[in-house]
Protein backbone atom coordinates (compact mmCIF):
# COMPACT_ATOMS: atom_id res chain seq x y z
CA UNK A 1 0.00 0.00 0.00
CA UNK A 2 2.78 2.55 1.20
CA UNK A 3 4.31 1.30 -1.85
CA UNK A 4 1.28 2.41 -4.31
CA UNK A 5 1.02 5.94 -2.23
CA UNK A 6 4.63 6.45 -2.86
CA UNK A 7 4.37 5.39 -7.03
CA UNK A 8 1.28 7.86 -6.96
CA UNK A 9 3.32 10.79 -5.49
CA UNK A 10 6.21 10.51 -8.14
CA UNK A 11 3.25 10.09 -10.68
CA UNK A 12 1.50 13.69 -9.67
CA UNK A 13 4.65 16.06 -8.99
CA UNK A 14 7.27 16.60 -11.27
CA UNK A 15 7.23 13.52 -13.48
CA UNK A 16 9.64 13.96 -16.24
CA UNK A 17 8.27 15.71 -19.44
CA UNK A 18 9.23 16.23 -22.89
CA UNK A 19 10.49 19.64 -23.51
CA UNK A 20 10.41 19.89 -27.19
CA UNK A 21 7.64 22.05 -27.78
CA UNK A 22 6.97 20.48 -31.16
CA UNK A 23 6.87 17.49 -29.41
CA UNK A 24 4.35 18.48 -26.84
CA UNK A 25 1.65 19.65 -28.88
CA UNK A 26 1.29 16.88 -31.11
CA UNK A 27 0.42 14.55 -27.52
CA UNK A 28 -3.45 14.72 -26.34
CA UNK A 29 -3.35 16.49 -23.19
CA UNK A 30 -5.60 15.03 -19.97
CA UNK A 31 -6.80 17.81 -17.16
CA UNK A 32 -7.73 15.82 -14.40
CA UNK A 33 -7.00 15.44 -10.42
CA UNK A 34 -4.59 12.89 -10.28
CA UNK A 35 -6.44 9.70 -9.64
CA UNK A 36 -8.49 7.53 -11.65
CA UNK A 37 -12.35 9.09 -10.92
CA UNK A 38 -13.60 9.78 -15.17
CA UNK A 39 -10.39 10.09 -16.47
CA UNK A 40 -9.16 6.50 -15.75
CA UNK A 41 -11.04 5.17 -18.92
CA UNK A 42 -9.89 7.38 -21.14
CA UNK A 43 -6.15 6.22 -19.97
CA UNK A 44 -6.77 2.83 -20.51
CA UNK A 45 -7.94 3.54 -23.89
CA UNK A 46 -5.17 5.97 -24.76
CA UNK A 47 -2.68 3.42 -23.30
CA UNK A 48 -4.05 0.29 -24.61
CA UNK A 49 -3.67 2.19 -28.30
CA UNK A 50 -0.04 2.72 -27.57
CA UNK A 51 -0.87 6.76 -27.74
CA UNK A 52 1.63 8.89 -25.41
CA UNK A 53 -0.27 11.39 -23.31
CA UNK A 54 0.68 14.13 -21.04
CA UNK A 55 -0.96 15.18 -17.73
CA UNK A 56 -1.86 18.54 -16.00
CA UNK A 57 -3.32 17.87 -12.67
CA UNK A 58 -5.64 19.87 -10.73
CA UNK A 59 -4.74 20.40 -6.97
CA UNK A 60 -5.97 24.03 -6.40
CA UNK A 61 -9.79 25.59 -6.77
CA UNK A 62 -7.64 28.08 -8.79
CA UNK A 63 -6.47 25.92 -11.78
CA UNK A 64 -10.03 24.67 -11.92
CA UNK A 65 -11.12 28.07 -12.02
CA UNK A 66 -8.76 29.36 -14.56
CA UNK A 67 -9.91 26.33 -17.07
CA UNK A 68 -13.61 27.22 -16.71
CA UNK A 69 -13.19 31.14 -16.97
CA UNK A 70 -11.07 30.37 -20.07
CA UNK A 71 -13.92 28.74 -21.81
CA UNK A 72 -12.82 25.56 -22.13
CA UNK A 73 -14.94 23.44 -19.99
CA UNK A 74 -18.31 22.99 -22.47
CA UNK A 75 -20.18 22.31 -18.81
CA UNK A 76 -17.75 23.54 -16.27
CA UNK A 77 -16.55 19.76 -15.80
CA UNK A 78 -13.63 17.96 -16.39
CA UNK A 79 -12.20 15.13 -17.59
CA UNK A 80 -10.94 17.71 -20.27
CA UNK A 81 -8.70 16.08 -23.75
CA UNK A 82 -7.04 18.06 -25.50
CA UNK A 83 -6.65 16.50 -28.40
CA UNK A 84 -6.21 16.91 -32.42
CA UNK A 85 -6.74 20.54 -32.02
CA UNK A 86 -10.40 20.52 -30.32
CA UNK A 87 -11.09 21.37 -26.72
CA UNK A 88 -13.11 18.03 -25.55
CA UNK A 89 -15.20 17.51 -22.48
CA UNK A 90 -18.18 14.40 -21.61
CA UNK A 91 -16.12 11.27 -20.09
CA UNK A 92 -18.11 8.97 -22.91
CA UNK A 93 -18.04 11.50 -26.02
CA UNK A 94 -14.18 11.42 -25.69
CA UNK A 95 -13.94 7.63 -25.06
CA UNK A 96 -15.92 6.97 -28.20
CA UNK A 97 -13.73 9.23 -30.09
CA UNK A 98 -10.61 7.51 -28.93
CA UNK A 99 -12.28 4.72 -30.25
CA UNK A 100 -13.12 4.87 -33.77
CA UNK A 101 -9.71 6.82 -34.37
CA UNK A 102 -7.84 4.11 -32.98
CA UNK A 103 -9.66 1.56 -34.53
CA UNK A 104 -11.12 -0.04 -31.45
CA UNK A 105 -14.78 0.54 -32.57
CA UNK A 106 -15.19 -2.80 -34.15
CA UNK A 107 -15.94 -3.55 -37.76
CA UNK A 108 -19.90 -2.14 -38.27
CA UNK A 109 -22.16 -1.03 -36.86
CA UNK A 110 -23.47 -4.29 -35.26
CA UNK A 111 -20.23 -4.26 -33.94
CA UNK A 112 -20.72 -0.89 -32.74
CA UNK A 113 -23.85 -0.90 -30.74
CA UNK A 114 -22.62 -4.25 -28.76
CA UNK A 115 -19.32 -3.04 -28.35
CA UNK A 116 -21.45 0.38 -26.92
CA UNK A 117 -23.42 -1.88 -24.78
CA UNK A 118 -20.64 -4.29 -22.99
CA UNK A 119 -19.01 -0.60 -22.43
CA UNK A 120 -21.95 1.34 -21.33
CA UNK A 121 -22.19 -1.72 -18.44
CA UNK A 122 -18.53 -1.78 -17.02
CA UNK A 123 -18.78 2.51 -17.26
CA UNK A 124 -21.81 1.89 -14.91
CA UNK A 125 -20.06 -0.41 -12.68
CA UNK A 126 -16.40 1.61 -12.08
CA UNK A 127 -18.69 4.81 -11.71
CA UNK A 128 -20.08 3.36 -8.95
CA UNK A 129 -16.93 2.61 -7.72
CA UNK A 130 -15.59 6.01 -7.99
CA UNK A 131 -18.20 7.40 -6.18
CA UNK A 132 -17.77 4.63 -3.18
CA UNK A 133 -15.11 6.46 -2.28
CA UNK A 134 -16.62 9.46 -1.74
CA UNK A 135 -19.60 7.78 0.37
CA UNK A 136 -19.06 8.54 4.39
CA UNK A 137 -16.66 6.11 6.12
CA UNK A 138 -19.16 4.19 7.76
CA UNK A 139 -21.07 3.86 4.96
CA UNK A 140 -18.35 2.49 2.49
CA UNK A 141 -18.05 -0.90 2.82
CA UNK A 142 -21.76 -1.57 2.23
CA UNK A 143 -21.15 0.41 -0.72
CA UNK A 144 -18.09 -1.71 -2.15
CA UNK A 145 -19.88 -4.79 -0.76
CA UNK A 146 -22.91 -4.39 -3.23
CA UNK A 147 -20.62 -3.25 -6.05
CA UNK A 148 -19.01 -6.35 -5.83
CA UNK A 149 -22.65 -8.30 -5.20
CA UNK A 150 -23.79 -6.49 -8.41
CA UNK A 151 -20.53 -7.87 -10.50
CA UNK A 152 -20.59 -10.97 -9.04
CA UNK A 153 -24.43 -11.52 -10.08
CA UNK A 154 -25.37 -9.05 -12.90
CA UNK A 155 -22.07 -8.04 -14.74
CA UNK A 156 -19.32 -10.81 -14.48
CA UNK A 157 -21.84 -13.62 -15.41
CA UNK A 158 -23.19 -11.82 -18.56
CA UNK A 159 -19.41 -11.74 -19.88
CA UNK A 160 -18.10 -15.09 -19.22
CA UNK A 161 -20.94 -16.08 -21.11
CA UNK A 162 -20.60 -14.02 -23.93
CA UNK A 163 -16.83 -15.55 -24.10
CA UNK A 164 -18.80 -18.93 -23.42
CA UNK A 165 -21.41 -18.87 -26.45
CA UNK A 166 -18.55 -17.49 -28.98
CA UNK A 167 -15.42 -19.35 -27.57
CA UNK A 168 -13.24 -16.48 -29.03
CA UNK A 169 -10.45 -14.45 -27.45
CA UNK A 170 -12.31 -11.43 -27.68
CA UNK A 171 -15.40 -10.02 -26.71
CA UNK A 172 -17.14 -9.20 -30.42
CA UNK A 173 -15.63 -10.11 -34.02
CA UNK A 174 -12.55 -11.92 -32.95
CA UNK A 175 -10.42 -9.13 -32.43
CA UNK A 176 -9.36 -6.10 -29.78
CA UNK A 177 -11.58 -3.58 -29.18
CA UNK A 178 -13.04 -0.57 -26.58
CA UNK A 179 -14.87 -3.18 -25.07
CA UNK A 180 -11.84 -5.51 -24.18
CA UNK A 181 -9.97 -3.07 -22.66
CA UNK A 182 -12.72 -1.55 -20.26
CA UNK A 183 -13.52 -5.12 -19.45
CA UNK A 184 -10.28 -6.01 -18.58
CA UNK A 185 -10.28 -2.59 -16.52
CA UNK A 186 -13.36 -3.23 -14.41
CA UNK A 187 -12.15 -6.46 -13.50
CA UNK A 188 -9.30 -5.69 -12.06
CA UNK A 189 -11.04 -2.50 -9.97
CA UNK A 190 -13.40 -5.09 -8.65
CA UNK A 191 -10.34 -7.54 -7.85
CA UNK A 192 -9.24 -4.64 -5.77
CA UNK A 193 -12.42 -4.62 -3.55
CA UNK A 194 -12.22 -8.67 -3.58
CA UNK A 195 -9.43 -10.32 -5.03
CA UNK A 196 -11.12 -13.75 -5.49
CA UNK A 197 -13.87 -12.74 -7.20
CA UNK A 198 -13.20 -14.20 -11.15
CA UNK A 199 -12.90 -17.64 -8.80
CA UNK A 200 -16.14 -18.87 -10.45
CA UNK A 201 -15.75 -17.60 -13.60
CA UNK A 202 -13.13 -19.34 -15.46
CA UNK A 203 -13.26 -17.37 -18.85
CA UNK A 204 -13.06 -14.12 -17.33
CA UNK A 205 -9.93 -15.52 -15.67
CA UNK A 206 -8.01 -16.66 -18.89
CA UNK A 207 -9.48 -12.82 -20.46
CA UNK A 208 -7.69 -10.95 -17.95
CA UNK A 209 -4.66 -12.89 -18.44
CA UNK A 210 -4.53 -12.88 -22.21
CA UNK A 211 -5.38 -9.09 -21.88
CA UNK A 212 -2.98 -7.59 -19.71
CA UNK A 213 -0.39 -9.65 -21.54
CA UNK A 214 -0.68 -7.46 -25.09
CA UNK A 215 2.17 -5.11 -25.00
CA UNK A 216 0.64 -1.49 -24.83
CA UNK A 217 -1.37 -2.95 -22.10
CA UNK A 218 1.28 -5.25 -20.09
CA UNK A 219 3.00 -1.78 -20.07
CA UNK A 220 0.50 0.17 -18.47
CA UNK A 221 -0.14 -2.29 -15.87
CA UNK A 222 3.09 -1.66 -14.74
CA UNK A 223 4.76 0.58 -11.94
CA UNK A 224 5.88 4.19 -13.29
CA UNK A 225 3.18 4.56 -15.65
CA UNK A 226 -0.12 7.08 -16.21
CA UNK A 227 -2.38 4.39 -14.29
CA UNK A 228 -3.49 5.85 -11.13
CA UNK A 229 -3.97 3.86 -7.40
CA UNK A 230 -7.49 3.60 -6.28
CA UNK A 231 -8.83 6.67 -4.61
CA UNK A 232 -7.77 7.67 -1.13
CA UNK A 233 -8.40 10.11 1.38
CA UNK A 234 -5.99 12.47 -0.09
CA UNK A 235 -7.55 12.25 -3.47
CA UNK A 236 -11.07 12.70 -1.82
CA UNK A 237 -10.02 15.73 0.08
CA UNK A 238 -8.25 17.00 -3.33
CA UNK A 239 -11.27 16.85 -5.26
CA UNK A 240 -13.96 18.48 -2.70
CA UNK A 241 -11.10 21.31 -2.56
CA UNK A 242 -11.38 21.67 -6.18
CA UNK A 243 -14.99 21.01 -6.70
CA UNK A 244 -16.03 22.96 -3.43
CA UNK A 245 -18.58 20.45 -2.82
CA UNK B 1 -45.48 -5.88 -37.30
CA UNK B 2 -42.94 -8.55 -37.62
CA UNK B 3 -40.15 -5.77 -38.67
CA UNK B 4 -41.14 -2.83 -35.69
CA UNK B 5 -38.58 -1.95 -33.17
CA UNK B 6 -40.72 -3.41 -29.73
CA UNK B 7 -39.55 -0.80 -26.92
CA UNK B 8 -39.90 -3.11 -23.34
CA UNK B 9 -40.57 -0.76 -20.33
CA UNK B 10 -42.63 0.61 -17.65
CA UNK B 11 -45.31 3.12 -18.84
CA UNK B 12 -43.53 5.69 -17.89
CA UNK B 13 -40.72 8.24 -19.08
CA UNK B 14 -37.97 7.53 -17.42
CA UNK B 15 -35.03 7.09 -18.71
CA UNK B 16 -36.63 5.70 -22.06
CA UNK B 17 -39.03 8.63 -23.39
CA UNK B 18 -35.79 9.61 -25.01
CA UNK B 19 -35.48 6.53 -27.04
CA UNK B 20 -39.20 7.37 -27.41
CA UNK B 21 -38.64 10.23 -28.58
CA UNK B 22 -35.77 9.43 -31.32
CA UNK B 23 -37.71 6.77 -32.81
CA UNK B 24 -40.47 8.73 -33.17
CA UNK B 25 -38.58 11.91 -34.74
CA UNK B 26 -37.13 9.46 -37.07
CA UNK B 27 -40.62 8.96 -38.72
CA UNK B 28 -39.70 5.17 -37.19
CA UNK B 29 -43.22 3.09 -35.65
CA UNK B 30 -42.91 1.32 -32.78
CA UNK B 31 -44.43 -0.88 -30.17
CA UNK B 32 -44.32 -1.16 -26.66
CA UNK B 33 -44.43 -4.22 -24.14
CA UNK B 34 -45.03 -2.20 -20.77
CA UNK B 35 -43.69 -4.23 -17.74
CA UNK B 36 -47.19 -4.15 -15.62
CA UNK B 37 -46.36 -7.18 -12.87
CA UNK B 38 -43.37 -8.92 -11.80
CA UNK B 39 -43.67 -11.76 -13.75
CA UNK B 40 -43.81 -9.53 -17.23
CA UNK B 41 -40.23 -8.71 -15.64
CA UNK B 42 -39.94 -11.70 -14.77
CA UNK B 43 -40.73 -13.43 -18.03
CA UNK B 44 -37.95 -11.32 -19.65
CA UNK B 45 -35.30 -12.02 -17.21
CA UNK B 46 -35.86 -15.58 -17.33
CA UNK B 47 -35.55 -15.93 -21.26
CA UNK B 48 -32.18 -14.34 -21.15
CA UNK B 49 -33.38 -11.28 -22.79
CA UNK B 50 -31.96 -8.52 -20.89
CA UNK B 51 -28.13 -8.72 -20.57
CA UNK B 52 -27.20 -6.94 -17.29
CA UNK B 53 -31.10 -7.81 -15.97
CA UNK B 54 -31.85 -4.39 -16.79
CA UNK B 55 -34.45 -2.68 -18.80
CA UNK B 56 -35.11 -0.72 -20.77
CA UNK B 57 -34.66 -3.29 -23.80
CA UNK B 58 -35.93 -2.87 -27.82
CA UNK B 59 -35.74 -5.57 -29.64
CA UNK B 60 -34.60 -4.11 -32.97
CA UNK B 61 -32.88 -5.67 -36.35
CA UNK B 62 -32.68 -8.89 -34.96
CA UNK B 63 -30.94 -7.41 -31.47
CA UNK B 64 -32.35 -7.62 -28.11
CA UNK B 65 -30.17 -3.74 -27.27
CA UNK B 66 -30.15 -2.56 -23.66
CA UNK B 67 -28.17 0.28 -22.34
CA UNK B 68 -30.09 3.45 -23.40
CA UNK B 69 -26.91 5.26 -24.62
CA UNK B 70 -26.06 2.16 -27.11
CA UNK B 71 -29.64 2.04 -28.51
CA UNK B 72 -29.91 5.55 -28.92
CA UNK B 73 -26.84 5.89 -30.88
CA UNK B 74 -27.81 2.56 -32.52
CA UNK B 75 -31.05 4.85 -33.82
CA UNK B 76 -29.30 7.81 -34.81
CA UNK B 77 -26.91 6.37 -36.73
CA UNK B 78 -29.18 3.66 -38.78
CA UNK B 79 -31.52 6.74 -39.20
CA UNK B 80 -28.73 9.26 -39.90
CA UNK B 81 -29.09 11.83 -37.03
CA UNK B 82 -25.79 11.39 -36.04
CA UNK B 83 -23.54 13.70 -38.14
CA UNK B 84 -21.64 13.52 -40.96
CA UNK B 85 -18.46 12.42 -39.61
CA UNK B 86 -16.79 12.21 -36.66
CA UNK B 87 -15.94 15.18 -35.34
CA UNK B 88 -20.09 15.92 -35.93
CA UNK B 89 -20.58 13.02 -34.33
CA UNK B 90 -17.80 14.12 -31.42
CA UNK B 91 -19.79 17.36 -30.76
CA UNK B 92 -23.13 15.75 -30.78
CA UNK B 93 -22.15 13.16 -27.99
CA UNK B 94 -20.76 15.81 -25.95
CA UNK B 95 -23.98 17.87 -26.07
CA UNK B 96 -26.09 14.94 -25.54
CA UNK B 97 -23.64 13.87 -22.28
CA UNK B 98 -24.57 17.07 -21.08
CA UNK B 99 -28.27 16.61 -21.61
CA UNK B 100 -27.87 13.30 -20.26
CA UNK B 101 -26.60 14.78 -16.84
CA UNK B 102 -29.33 17.50 -16.71
CA UNK B 103 -31.64 14.86 -17.50
CA UNK B 104 -30.74 12.50 -14.70
CA UNK B 105 -31.12 15.17 -11.60
CA UNK B 106 -34.56 15.34 -12.84
CA UNK B 107 -35.26 11.52 -12.56
CA UNK B 108 -33.30 11.77 -9.48
CA UNK B 109 -36.10 14.31 -8.18
CA UNK B 110 -38.58 11.27 -8.55
CA UNK B 111 -36.67 9.52 -6.24
CA UNK B 112 -35.67 12.16 -3.84
CA UNK B 113 -36.50 11.90 0.22
CA UNK B 114 -39.18 14.62 1.16
CA UNK B 115 -36.86 16.03 3.53
CA UNK B 116 -33.92 16.89 0.35
CA UNK B 117 -36.21 17.80 -2.26
CA UNK B 118 -36.08 21.39 -1.59
CA UNK B 119 -31.97 21.37 -2.07
CA UNK B 120 -32.51 19.22 -5.04
CA UNK B 121 -35.08 21.77 -6.82
CA UNK B 122 -32.43 24.43 -6.16
CA UNK B 123 -29.62 22.36 -7.29
CA UNK B 124 -31.65 21.51 -10.57
CA UNK B 125 -32.65 25.22 -10.91
CA UNK B 126 -28.95 26.20 -10.79
CA UNK B 127 -27.66 24.04 -13.41
CA UNK B 128 -29.97 24.74 -16.01
CA UNK B 129 -30.23 28.32 -15.31
CA UNK B 130 -26.29 28.71 -15.31
CA UNK B 131 -24.89 25.66 -16.25
CA UNK B 132 -26.77 23.82 -19.31
CA UNK B 133 -29.04 26.24 -20.78
CA UNK B 134 -25.95 28.73 -21.42
CA UNK B 135 -23.95 26.55 -23.01
CA UNK B 136 -26.57 25.70 -25.78
CA UNK B 137 -27.64 29.31 -26.14
CA UNK B 138 -24.03 29.53 -26.68
CA UNK B 139 -23.72 27.06 -29.31
CA UNK B 140 -26.61 27.72 -31.62
CA UNK B 141 -25.70 31.75 -31.29
CA UNK B 142 -21.57 30.88 -32.11
CA UNK B 143 -23.30 29.99 -35.66
CA UNK B 144 -26.94 30.78 -35.82
CA UNK B 145 -27.77 27.71 -37.83
CA UNK B 146 -30.93 25.77 -37.13
CA UNK B 147 -29.54 23.33 -35.63
CA UNK B 148 -26.76 22.12 -33.18
CA UNK B 149 -24.69 20.71 -35.03
CA UNK B 150 -23.35 20.83 -39.04
CA UNK B 151 -26.45 22.49 -40.11
CA UNK B 152 -28.72 19.27 -40.10
CA UNK B 153 -31.20 17.99 -37.46
CA UNK B 154 -29.45 15.78 -35.74
CA UNK B 155 -30.28 13.56 -32.07
CA UNK B 156 -28.68 16.37 -30.58
CA UNK B 157 -31.41 18.74 -30.90
CA UNK B 158 -34.23 16.13 -30.54
CA UNK B 159 -33.01 15.62 -27.36
CA UNK B 160 -32.45 18.81 -26.58
CA UNK B 161 -36.17 19.67 -27.99
CA UNK B 162 -36.94 16.82 -25.31
CA UNK B 163 -35.05 18.71 -22.28
CA UNK B 164 -36.67 21.80 -22.78
CA UNK B 165 -39.83 20.41 -22.20
CA UNK B 166 -39.33 19.10 -19.07
CA UNK B 167 -37.35 22.15 -18.03
CA UNK B 168 -41.03 23.90 -19.13
CA UNK B 169 -43.06 21.56 -17.33
CA UNK B 170 -40.59 21.62 -14.24
CA UNK B 171 -40.55 25.84 -14.60
CA UNK B 172 -40.94 27.59 -17.28
CA UNK B 173 -39.37 30.74 -15.99
CA UNK B 174 -35.97 29.48 -16.65
CA UNK B 175 -36.48 29.24 -20.43
CA UNK B 176 -37.02 33.08 -20.30
CA UNK B 177 -33.40 34.25 -21.05
CA UNK B 178 -32.84 31.94 -24.28
CA UNK B 179 -34.22 32.87 -27.20
CA UNK B 180 -32.38 30.51 -29.42
CA UNK B 181 -33.09 27.68 -27.20
CA UNK B 182 -37.24 28.31 -27.41
CA UNK B 183 -37.02 29.26 -31.28
CA UNK B 184 -35.10 25.23 -31.43
CA UNK B 185 -37.99 24.04 -29.36
CA UNK B 186 -40.40 25.37 -31.56
CA UNK B 187 -38.70 24.62 -34.71
CA UNK B 188 -38.06 20.99 -34.20
CA UNK B 189 -41.83 20.21 -32.48
CA UNK B 190 -42.99 21.58 -35.74
CA UNK B 191 -41.34 18.81 -37.54
CA UNK B 192 -43.98 16.58 -38.88
CA UNK B 193 -42.84 13.22 -37.40
CA UNK B 194 -42.53 15.55 -33.61
CA UNK B 195 -45.73 16.86 -33.94
CA UNK B 196 -47.73 13.98 -34.62
CA UNK B 197 -45.58 12.51 -31.44
CA UNK B 198 -46.60 15.72 -28.88
CA UNK B 199 -50.31 15.37 -30.37
CA UNK B 200 -52.97 13.26 -27.57
CA UNK B 201 -52.90 9.76 -28.66
CA UNK B 202 -49.07 10.11 -29.40
CA UNK B 203 -46.73 7.41 -27.41
CA UNK B 204 -45.72 10.48 -25.75
CA UNK B 205 -45.84 9.63 -21.58
CA UNK B 206 -47.27 11.85 -19.09
CA UNK B 207 -44.39 13.11 -16.74
CA UNK B 208 -42.82 11.17 -14.55
CA UNK B 209 -43.70 11.08 -10.49
CA UNK B 210 -42.30 9.69 -7.44
CA UNK B 211 -45.40 7.30 -7.05
CA UNK B 212 -44.84 6.01 -10.49
CA UNK B 213 -41.33 5.24 -9.56
CA UNK B 214 -42.17 3.69 -6.80
CA UNK B 215 -45.08 1.35 -8.26
CA UNK B 216 -42.15 0.50 -11.01
CA UNK B 217 -39.69 -0.73 -8.73
CA UNK B 218 -41.79 -2.87 -7.03
CA UNK B 219 -42.16 -4.85 -10.17
CA UNK B 220 -38.33 -5.44 -10.47
CA UNK B 221 -36.60 -7.80 -7.85
CA UNK B 222 -33.40 -6.71 -7.67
Amino acid sequence: MLGRTWAATILCHGAPQETRPEVMASKPKLYYFCGRGRMESIRWLLAAAGVEFEEEFLETREQYEKLQEDGRLLFGQVPLVEIDGMTLTQTRAILSYLAAKYNLYGKDLKERVRIDMYVDGTLDLMLTIALAAFSAPEDREKAQASIVQKAKTRYFPAFEKILKDHGEDYLIGNKFSWADIQLLEAILMVEELDAPVLSDFPLLKAFKTRISNIPTIKKFLQPGSPRKPPPDRHYVETVRRVLQF
Amino acid sequence: MAGKPVLHYFNLRARVESIRWLLAAAGVEFEEKFIETPEDFEKLRNDGLLMFQQVPMVEMDGMNLVQSRAILNYIATKYNLYGKDVKERLLIDMYTEGMADLYEMFIQLTVTPPDQIDAKIALIKDRTKNRYLPAFEKVLKSHGQDYLVGNKLSKADILLTELLYTVEEFDASLLASFPLLQALKTRISNLPNVKKFLQPGGQRKPPTTAKMMEEARKLVKP
